[in-house]
């Protein structure tokens, strides 16, 4: 009798392991294929990238990687005006984006964390309004300040400037990085940092030699994810930008509608252009919740 | 008392508000100014290719707006959008969430590969659906062909479908997150004790495993809907708000006034209706978070 029911309750763990990973191995291609997909046609001929049905099994190239750099305009010229654009001179986009992403978050990382020090440790008059005043922005859609900012910029010659462009992701981000970094500072102890200062140490010491170095990994993850917030943005690139400024997203969007692209060569670049994403989802798993939501819900284990 | 002490406690009195000021000024200088500059710009007529200057008409903008028939089907387009995409999103967060909560091995991984789509850029998204969802030579709409047996033009047919199925896709691990978040904080011994009792499913659910979740769960609607009210790369890269403007969702058509038409009074005015309509939302949500 034991035996049997023994026997039942095993036969039931099997069935349910089994429904556990079946439906693991469902959700796991359900999210992943769009993105294999992606990374294999970049690896596809342009013949192979049109083929129908869709090819499974090919030989890999790395041909279009290459093209997206070193294919210059005269050996393409018989090929479609958009591709011409596209092949000559990713590399100013890769390069324009790198610069607009780092001297943003540089600076946004510096000012946030110095605000959120203050804000999770002094406390200063209105904290707290001042705390949901900058959360309030996260609400803001995009577009509707995107009207003012336009002919601001217009009219202050911001336009198509690397600073204009470095100014509006600094501000844009700097509600990221305070509450975030805010999260981390409030999980810190202060009690030798209370002591240090009763005993009449300078505060600007206490910050960087005791605060500092104990919210480090914090650190790490919030620039993780200011990197990522500005190297996808798209709007502001689209309408702020023009070749000379123009970042990876606007030159991706350009491609819309065009019949005879090359998709491989597409692929490509938007395989190396959501490469960083690729790799920080694996460094930041721990703080993803806690990322996607300006550090207020604190996430899973 | 020396003077280094006083030099001191002076310097801790202003420390604070020095480190919030940078931070403070920049924030206020990107959310007041632009906002009270549109909002002035929404009273006025004015065309930035016809160029002159800007004619004071009061509300007419505001007037017109609303009472515009297609202004009106552009707020149900994107509230069934909304409505779509973000339950649709939570029920697949659910499961999932209810999936991961199980111990298994490799379960740390497929967390990380399930979460994948949340950091992928929204351009790079819309343009690789756009890949996928091609009439001729995409792999979803190969399979489509396979299951019904006939050519699907999916984002010719249904748009509608293809953007909600974009954004489900994108955004159902963050639904996930939250509620497994959730699930991980129910005490182990009630979890327990309610075995012993042996509560019913439904039971469990609506006693031990609810009332922990719920203020997650209204969070990660909250957020959600937010977000999905102001979806704007994804679609604008996928469809670029058709076919015609059936995926033409409200910041699409802002963008289009505003900057294809150059309309750019009757831009602003529209976007602070979209920005009044989305504090609205936002304080009912929080309240009814606040309430449980």
């Amino acid at each position: 009798m034991a035996n049997l029911r023994n026997n039942r309750r095993g036969r039931r763990k099997i069935v349910k392991t089994t429904l556990i990973y079946l439906s693991t191995i469902i959700a796991v291609i359900f999210f992943i294929f769009p993105i294999y997909w992606l990374v294999a046609t970049s690896l596809k001929t342009r013949a192979q990238a049109f083929s129908t049905p869709p090819l499974f099994v090919w030989e890999p190239t790395f041909r279009n990687f290459i093209d997206i750099f070193l294919k210059r305009q005269t050996e393409i010229e018989a090929i479609t005006g958009q591709e011409l654009e596209l092949a000559t001179g990713a590399e100013i986009f890769f390069y324009n984006s790198f610069v607009v992403t780092f001297s943003s978050i540089a600076i946004a990382t510096v000012i946030g964390v110095l605000a959120a020090y203050s804000f999770s440790r002094y406390k200063p008059a209105g904290t707290s309004t001042l705390m949901f005043f900058i959360l309030s922005t996260r609400m803001l859609p995009a577009i509707v300040v995107a009207i003012p900012i336009y002919f601001f910029y217009r009219s202050l010659g911001l336009y198509n400037t690397y600073i204009g462009l470095i100014l509006l992701y600094t501000m844009f981000n700097l509600p990221f990085a305070v509450w975030m970094m805010k999260s981390f500072f409030d999980e810190v102890p202060r009690d030798i940092e209370q002591a240090a200062l009763v005993d009449g140490s300078n505060p600007v010491k206490v910050f960087y030699k005791i605060a500092l170095p104990q919210v480090l990994v914090g650190l790490g993850a919030t620039i993780g994810f200011l990197i990522i917030n500005v190297w996808n943005e798209f709007l502001f690139a689209l309408l702020l930008t023009e070749r000379a400024t123009r970042t990876v997203p606007v030159m991706i969007a350009g491609t819309r509608g065009e019949v005879g692209i090359n998709w491989g060569l597409i692929a490509a670049i938007e395989t190396l252009y959501i490469l960083p994403a690729l790799v920080l989802i694996f460094l930041l798993q721990r703080f993803l919740l806690r990322g996607m939501t300006f550090g207020t819900v604190r996430g899973v284990k | 008392m020396t003077s280094q002490a006083t030099t001191g406690s002076r310097l801790v009195r202003i420390f604070p508000i020095l480190l919030i000021l940078p931070a403070v000024a920049l924030v206020t200088f990107l959310v007041i100014f632009p906002l009270i500059w549109a909002l002035g710009l929404s009273f006025y007529s004015y065309n930035v290719i016809r160029g002159g200057a800007p004619i004071f008409i009061g509300v007419e903008n505001y007037y017109r707006l609303l009472n515009s028939l297609d202004v009106w089907r552009r707020f149900v387009l994107t509230g069934q959008f909304v409505f779509y995409a973000v339950s649709i999103e939570f029920l697949i967060g659910f499961g999932l969430a209810h999936l991961f909560y199980n111990q298994f091995r490799g379960r740390r991984l497929a967390i990380t590969l399930v979460t994948t789509p949340l950091l992928v850029a929204p351009v790079a998204v819309g343009i690789f659906h756009r890949y996928l969802f091609d009439a001729t030579f995409g792999i979803y709409s190969y399979i489509a062909q396979l299951i019904t047996g006939q050519p699907v033009k999916i984002l010719s047919q249904y748009p509608m479908f293809a953007i909600v199925f974009m954004d489900v896709w994108q955004w159902s691990p963050f639904m996930m997150l939250f509620i497994l978040a959730g699930l991980e904080a129910i005490p182990k011994h009630m979890l327990e004790s309610s075995e012993i009792d042996r509560l019913s499913m439904l039971a469990k659910f609506r006693y031990v495993i609810w009332p922990t979740i719920r203020p997650l769960v209204a969070l990660a609607l909250l957020f959600r809907t937010m977000d999905a009210f102001r979806t704007f790369d994804t679609i604008f890269t996928l469809t670029e708000g058709g076919p015609g403007t059936a995926t033409e969702v409200l910041s699409i058509q802002i963008y289009r006034i505003a900057f294809q038409f150059f309309r750019t009074g009757e831009a602003a005015a529209l976007a602070f209706i979209f920005l009044v309509i989305i504090v609205l939302l936002t304080n009912i949500y929080l309240r009814l978070a606040r309430r449980e």
